[in-house]
């Protein structure tokens, strides 16, 4: 059994989050199998595409019950992360359900380029385990064109045109707007933060 | 591979050179890129397929973003490099010569890791897009005004833009900031300068004059006449947000 299950949404681009979990000494396995993912010690909804096509993979696995009903630590990234709320905006796909709020596109303009991709600071608005080591202001590296806004769960905040949500803690499920894998030593902390947590 | 390098005649010739990339690679990597993009030459002008092997190779050591530029022609092409754990791919001639490449591209991967290289310089006035630049017995002109190709490939799906500017690459005299301000209020989406790095004030004048969202430069980095740590601090006492 693999410490890691990460959810497979039929994306590329895997390969850079597995290799982040090498590095950190974690074997990980891409899988929709529901009891894989149930025996999993962490599991991982990454994503990189949009949120009604991620969302259509997961219901025809079944995972869009399986996932809120997990109780071992859940780390979303990026579209991973939007994931985890009620729905987004984007062709107003109605997504999981287990955090509260609803991601917005972000406005487009001449001095503020969309997706927005780039390096951006993390506000740290509350404790998670999620920021042990890790300075408040840090840099992550940010790729998306929705975002959500501050909700209760929100532990972390970052400013592109307005403040969102960057990372998001609640309960056993938490997020990550940015990509933790390509996020140099501070995202390299994040992940490891995610594995060693007490469970 | 042995001590985690990449050795010499194991099986394909170009492995020193991939060994120099890797240690290239976790150079910047230490010094504090944000971003590498490679240029693969090695891409094949006669249609063969190429060992994109060394791709994986670098995912594996690096903790940054990185882009693969160089013979993707096809969806197959881009999918293996995303797959070998490339985050974004940058298409320059292909999509010049068939500009739904681009379309197809963005709504399969998403435009995010679609980038559109752009060459272009001034002619008598007006920005023109060239073709074909990594070889100069076949670069031609493009038949396209820079602006147009700029708002086209955008409109197409492109998720970023890349230009660089000819009559300034390897002369080290500083970004063309005219060009890319054009170029700049001509896009919504983020624009990389390229070409004429060549002091630490040059990089300062591009994100404060054309309001680009990165500065791109080889052979100042290579040939070790700034060093990234450097550039950094001395970018961010300007008044410029950069990641430390």
């Amino acid at each position: 059994m693999p410490e890691v299950a990460i959810i497979d949404g039929g994306g590329a681009n895997i390969a850079s989050l597995r290799f982040a979990l090498k590095r950190l000494g974690a074997d990980s396995e891409l899988t929709t199998d529901p009891d894989t993912i149930r025996a999993a010690r962490r599991v991982i909804l990454p994503g990189v595409g949009a949120a009604a096509d991620a969302m259509e993979k997961l219901r025809s696995a079944g995972l869009d019950k399986v996932i809120p009903a997990l109780t071992q630590p859940l780390l979303g990234i990026c579209l991973g992360m939007q994931l985890l709320f009620d729905s987004s905006e984007e062709e107003d796909a109605t997504c999981l359900g287990i955090i509260e709020g609803r991601a917005h596109l972000f406005d487009i303009a001449q001095d503020q380029p969309v997706p927005h991709m780039g390096w951006n600071r993390v506000k740290q608005t509350r404790n998670t385990v999620l920021f042990n080591g890790i300075p408040d202001g840090a840099y992550f590296y940010f790729v998306h064109s929705y975002a959500l806004d501050t909700v209760a769960a929100t532990t972390g905040r970052t400013s592109y045109g307005r403040n969102f949500t960057s990372v998001v803690h609640q309960g056993n499920f938490m997020g990550a707007q940015f990509h933790p894998e390509r996020s140099g030593k501070y995202g390299a902390r994040l992940l490891q933060n995610f594995l060693e947590q007490n469970d | 591979m042995r001590d985690g390098q990449v050795v010499k005649g194991v099986q394909f010739r170009n492995h020193e050179v991939v060994g120099d990339i890797l240690a290239l690679a976790e150079r910047y990597r230490d010094e504090g890129a944000d971003e590498l993009v490679f240029y693969d030459i090695t891409a094949s002008p006669d249609g063969r397929s190429v060992d994109r092997s060394w791709i994986n190779r670098v995912a594996e050591i690096l903790d940054i973003p990185f882009c693969v530029a160089g013979g993707i022609r096809t969806l197959q092409d881009a999918e293996e490099v995303l797959n070998f754990g490339a985050d974004k791919i940058s298409i320059n001639s292909p999509a010049l010569a068939r500009p739904e490449l681009i379309t197809e591209l963005a709504r399969r991967f998403g435009s995010q890791c679609v980038v559109v290289g752009i060459d272009s310089r001034d002619e008598d006035g007006i920005y023109r897009v060239y073709q074909n630049t990594g070889d100069p017995d076949k670069t031609s002109h493009a038949n396209r005004e820079t602006t147009d190709w700029v708002k086209e490939a955008q409109e197409r799906g492109a998720g970023e833009f890349v230009l660089n500017c000819m009559n300034q690459d390897g002369v080290r005299q500083g970004y063309d900031i005219k060009q890319l301000k054009l170029v700049r209020d001509n896009c919504t989406v983020p624009l990389i300068a390229s070409g004429g790095a060549g002091t630490m004030e040059h990089f300062a004048d591009v994100f404060k004059q054309a309001h680009v969202d990165g500065g791109l430069a080889a052979s100042v980095f290579h040939k070790q006449i700034i060093e990234i740590g450097d550039l950094k601090t001395y970018l961010a006492g300007e008044g410029i947000e950069i990641r430390p």
